[in-house]
């Protein structure tokens, strides 16, 4: 089977301004692309799903799920990053 | 290439993960020893290690880079490997005690946290590498921590060899006695079966089967705490809708354990084996097959009802793994241990759950009586009849059955034994104290079944 590089980063928490700026942030500076962001308010948290390329990062997946996480801490949300076939074999055959 | 899953399916998955323990519980990298036998035990050791430690050295830094880029928890990796019996024959037991050391050497090298396959295929009677495997594992297993022993005793085919059973019933006892210091630690990784499967990831029972490839990969699924969480939301719907939802949730478990062995087998380059589509349980709350049998309706399981529940959940959970998975195998099928449930634990301990009906729920599911404490003063005889009970169970229904049950020395009813980790905690159950005594001495062999007159 192929492995892609395609990202899915999901990130739960409680609404508030500067979220979408504060993770694509970490990933223009890692040189990830962002290739689908949808947001809604589920169940009253706020929820974010990104679908990004990690082709060409300048950093490896530790390093970006680090950053990630420090990032989420910052902004009181839980910042989830899996590769996107997990959902695929999930959920279709 | 378009991303076609909605944004609730992405959350569905993280919730399986993040709130109800979806995870894989192993990925088991069988491997054939048999190209390493040598004239003696000590360079047969040398061999084995050599060999394990060749193949299998990227097994747990593979597993760690699958967790970390799918997100999903791999909590075992683990190594199978060809039954010893097969290249220690006409070896003395000190012999074959030093391969097993060697065994526990490279397990513990590789960072794996069991191996299988000190084991014997005796079904149908022994050789004499056999007979001193047999003999060797007491001291085998007080003296290594990650070595694994499993006995096959009986099959459909063959009949059940009682000569075997009668000899393991002892073999238990003396594995408890010298393992007393720990409750009997060493029999929580020995396993009597019949019907034995060659691909079953799980352990203490997994080895690498004669009709298996050099090296194979083999995956163990788990998830009890996700179909739980299923059948709470749904109370009020029939029994032929819970199937459904059974069903759909198992394919979804079991798709993940697809990706995680066809990701493994591309990464190691080691062919992918099968699939075992079996819901294991943990101690950790949350984590328990006896919490879905009681969502479905029960007070407690062990109660009248539990064996029609365990049979329709395990049922629905293959349904709905074999549209998921090109390879299922192994003993796929709900396990029922005590001391690593929970729920079982919960149920053993009120005095509701009691061998006998743990017996009958074995009937319906996989795999056997399973990490059941019993008192240290059960005489072999006694072991031996239920291991022959179990074994009938499942050579009359065509199906793997087993058992691993630990005399608990100087335990009587109602005392607690403490293995910790995966391995948990039991309260110890009382046997019946009926003899069999006179019937297990007759040893011999049962005949295998007729099959063709079915009722």
């Amino acid at each position: 089977m192929e492995e892609g590089n395609r990202l899915i980063i999901t990130v739960l928490g409680h609404d508030r301004v500067g979220i979408i700026y504060g993770i694509s942030g970490v990933l223009a500076n890692t040189n990830v692309n962002i290739l689908d962001i949808s947001q809604t308010i589920l169940q009253g948290f706020f929820t974010m799903v990104m679908v990004a390329d990690f082709a060409d990062a300048t950093v490896g997946l530790d390093e970006l799920k680090l950053l990630l996480d420090q990032k989420g801490q910052e902004l009181g949300l839980r910042v989830t990053v899996q590769h996107e076939d997990i959902f695929r074999y999930m959920h279709r055959i | 290439m378009q991303f076609a899953v909605s944004k609730e399916e992405i959350l569905e998955t993280i919730n399986m993960v993040q709130g109800q323990n979806l995870d894989i519980r192993t990925i088991t990298m069988g491997i054939n020893l048999l190209d390493c036998r040598q004239d003696d035990g000590e360079a047969t050791g040398r061999r084995v290690y050599d060999k394990i430690t060749r193949v299998a050295k990227d097994l747990v830094r593979v597993g760690e880079d699958i967790q970390r880029d799918y997100g999903i928890p791999i909590i075992n990796k683990r190594i199978s490997v060809t039954p010893v019996s097969m290249l220690v024959n006409g070896f003395t037991e000190d012999d074959i005690f030093k391969v097993a050391l060697e065994l526990d050497r490279a397990a513990a090298e590789m960072g794996v946290n069991f191996l299988g396959g000190f084991s014997a295929l005796v079904h149908k009677g022994y050789n004499s590498g056999d007979r001193s495997l047999i003999q060797c594992i007491p001291r085998v297993l007080a003296a290594t921590e990650r070595v694994c022993s499993s006995v096959n005793v009986g099959t459909t085919k063959s009949g059940i060899n009682m000569d075997a059973v009668y000899d393991m019933g002892r073999v238990i006892k003396q594995t408890a006695e010298a393992t007393a210091d720990r409750d009997g630690l060493g029999c929580a990784k020995l396993v009597v079966f019949c019907n034995a499967a060659e691909d079953n990831p799980f352990m203490a029972g997994a080895f690498h089967g004669p009709g298996e490839p050099e090296t194979v990969l083999n995956i163990g699924i788990s998830g009890p705490g996700v179909v739980a969480t299923v059948v709470r939301a749904n109370p009020g719907c029939d029994l032929g809708e819970l199937a459904r939802l059974i069903k759909n949730t198992a394919f979804k478990i079991t798709r993940t354990g697809e990706l995680v062995g066809r990701v493994a087998s591309k990464r190691l380059g080691v062919p992918f084996g099968i699939l075992d589509l079996s819901l294991a349980p943990t101690p950790e709350v949350g984590d328990s097959v006896a919490d879905i049998l009681e969502a479905m309706g029960l007070e407690r399981v062990g109660g009248p009802g539990s064996t029609a529940a365990l049979a329709m959940l395990n049922d629905a959970v293959k349904k709905g793994g074999a549209m998921a998975s090109s390879y299922v195998g192994g003993l796929s099928g709900a396990f029922i241990p005590v001391s690593e449930d929970a729920g079982m634990i919960r149920a053993a301990a009120e005095g509701v759950l009691n061998i006998e009906k743990l017996e009958a729920m074995t009937s319906v599911c996989s795999v056997g009586l399973d990490m059941i404490a019993i008192p240290g003063e059960t005489n072999a005889c006694t072991i031996s009849a239920i291991i022959a009970d179990e074994a009938a169970i499942g050579m009359i229904n065509r199906k793997t059955t087993a058992v691993r049950i630990i005399p608990a020395p100087g335990k009587h009813p109602g005392d607690w034994v403490e293995f910790g980790g995966l391995l948990g905690r039991a309260p110890v159950m009382p046997v019946n104290a009926s003899s069999a005594a006179h019937f297990i001495a007759r040893k011999g062999r049962i005949p295998a079944p007729i099959h063709s007159l079915n009722n």
